[in-house]
């Protein structure tokens, strides 16, 4: 038995993600009293490969496949499941994000195996195996049991430490049975964000509200976000107005996020924007409003004008970087 | 071309989630039922096209798995403009038990594309909609924020993560659609909360199928410490925070 994990990589490169669910997926093993076997579909090298073993996982199964070269839902599911045959994987761990969610539930249907999607905790047992998971759109958890013998687990990105070891992962080449005859998914064009930063991946998210009042305001958000590494991102009334592009909406019908800090500047802090960004571990707040439901949720705040509020913050993180 | 909707009963995003039977259930006391947002979304994105003749969409259909309290919410769904509904008469418990019943449904009627929304705000499973595309064999495509039909031709856009891509599939396929795939829900006008009570849902038995799942018992989330405040006038002070306290920065 083992558990198996799946590392996507991103033009050969694998990143904290990657890291984290290895880590995770190592810890998973520990408690079922056996080990983990990273799977890496794509064009990896060696020694990006070997670095999965550095956070707990003994082989690699390194999977080069003509037809999986586009992500085609079924192509995946179907070697994936084979993998999990012949490695007697009993628990399976998927990222939770568009990948991980594409294949995942699939991979559930072909194997009888009951999924346990955006967990971020270790399973609270593994006799009856129960996860945590997030429910009613951050407004509650669930401790959910799986009860079928192969489980599927998908993992909130940001949600665990990793965690190296001395391990080396031995690299094995996979193989399967699937072949171009059964992707039906056909790529006709590409648009790749370059040059910014993942909102996904950012540990630290700078937002806006409303309250910053136009589209022209935004100078000084970027430059906070510039300052700290981070990305940029925005509330659904922004996005909706058309100040911000749609991508960096955060909140229950936009992104999930749950980076390190998250600024919430200007937003009043509706349920529905709190549902997507309150697993955050800080969040401060900017409104001019002292009463806003956001200061319910944030650990700091600041009651006052972004426009006069922001510039002397961006100071003030600029002067303490330079230290 | 024929369209189907899954679409789940979900309580309106501003309630205030309580619990009961020892946190085991949701409580419904009190609490609005809506269509699930996504799913409302790809009801309008579905009805957009067969408002655009060129698309060639005959019908758009939705389907429930849920007990007879939620045709409220079905109503709703028919007058927003949905031809006519199916509904699975299951309690939904469980993402295997629902897109098999879903699966079920789409095997006896035929559609040529299924739409469902990325997740349910009450279970946050983001499952449903592949589930029910490999039970009967069927393409999916997930994380769709695009759908266009031309020449009967699928143009979809999916995200990916740090990009967009446009794909195809042969029909027919399920699209697993999220923000994006329609700007606003529409709304039911009052045309058509009359024509809706015309309207047939169709009430289906379920088959037997086990579910995977259980919930063991529901938690309120961790409770966050009490909000300190810090001078607008002196930003330093929560870099300092932030830096020292927090170690986040």
């Amino acid at each position: 038995m083992s558990v198996l994990v799946f590392t996507e990589n991103w033009e050969g490169k694998f990143k904290k993600l990657s890291f984290e669910l290895v880590s995770y997926a190592a810890k998973v093993a520990e408690m079922l009293g056996t080990t983990a076997i990273a799977l890496s579909i794509g064009d990896v090298a060696d020694d990006e490969l070997s670095k999965l073993g550095n956070y707990g996982a003994k082989k690699v199964v390194n999977l080069k496949s003509e037809a999986l070269k586009i992500l085609d839902s079924q192509a995946y599911t179907a070697a994936i499941a084979e993998i999990v045959e012949k490695e007697d994987a009993k628990v399976v761990v998927f990222a939770n994000n568009n990948m991980g969610k594409s294949i995942a539930p699939r991979l559930s249907v072909k194997l009888k195996a009951a999924v346990g999607s955006g967990v971020s905790k270790l399973p609270v047992s593994t006799e009856p195996f129960v996860v945590y998971k997030r429910a009613y759109s951050g407004n509650a958890f669930a401790n959910v049991a799986l009860k079928s013998d192969i489980k599927i687990l998908t993992l909130m990105q940001n949600s665990f430490d990793l965690a190296e070891t001395a391990n080396e992962a031995s690299i094995e080449a996979g193989s399967v049975s699937v072949d171009g005859a059964m992707v039906k998914t056909q790529v006709k064009d590409v648009q790749k964000q370059t040059g910014r930063l993942l909102l996904t991946d950012a540990e630290i998210v700078v937002a806006g509200g409303r309250g910053m009042k136009s589209a022209d305001n935004w100078a000084p958000l970027e430059e906070l976000a510039e300052v700290l590494e981070g990305a940029t991102a925005c509330s659904r009334p922004v996005s909706d107005e058309g100040w911000r592009p749609h991508e960096e909406h955060t909140g229950q019908t936009g992104k999930i996020v749950a980076p390190n800090l998250y600024f919430a500047i200007g937003i009043s802090g509706a349920t529905q924007h709190l549902a997507g960004v309150s697993s955050s571990k800080y969040i401060v707040a900017i409104n001019s409003d002292k009463d806003a439901p956001i200061f319910d949720a944030a650990q700091y705040g600041i009651v006052g004008d972004a426009a006069k509020v922001l510039p002397k913050l961006v100071e003030a993180v600029k002067e303490a970087k330079a230290k | 071309m024929k369209i189907l909707v899954c679409i789940s009963n979900v309580p309106d995003t501003t309630t205030k989630v309580k619990f009961a039977e020892n946190n085991t259930k949701f409580d419904p006391a009190g609490v609005q039922w809506v269509i699930n947002p996504w799913d409302e979304l790809a009801l309008t994105r579905a009805l957009e096209l067969k408002d655009n003749s060129s698309a060639g969409v005959a019908s758009v259909t939705v389907a429930h798995v849920g007990l007879a309290t939620a045709e409220p919410t079905i109503r709703k769904a028919l007058a927003i403009g949905a031809d006519d509904a199916i509904r699975v008469n299951l309690e939904a418990t469980d993402a295997y038990q629902v897109a098999a019943q879903l699966a079920e449904v789409i095997k006896n009627e035929q559609f040529d594309i299924v739409l469902c929304g990325i997740e349910s705000s009450d279970f946050n499973g983001s499952t449903v909609g592949s589930m029910v595309a490999e039970f009967i064999g069927y393409p999916s495509v997930s994380a769709v924020s695009g759908l266009n039909i031309e020449n009967g031709q699928s143009v979809i856009t999916r995200e990916i993560d740090g990009g967009k891509e446009t794909v195809s599939v042969p029909s027919p396929f399920v699209a697993i659609v999220q923000k994006g795939i329609a700007k606003e829900p529409r709304i039911a006008a009052m045309r058509g909360i009359m024509q809706a009570r015309k309207k047939q849902i169709k009430v289906v038995e379920p088959i037997a199928v086990d579910a995977l799942t259980e919930v063991v018992s529901f938690e309120p989330p961790q409770p966050r410490a009490k909000c300190v405040f810090v001078d607008a006038e002196d930003p330093k002070q929560l870099v300092d925070l932030l830096q020292n306290e927090a170690k986040v920065i």
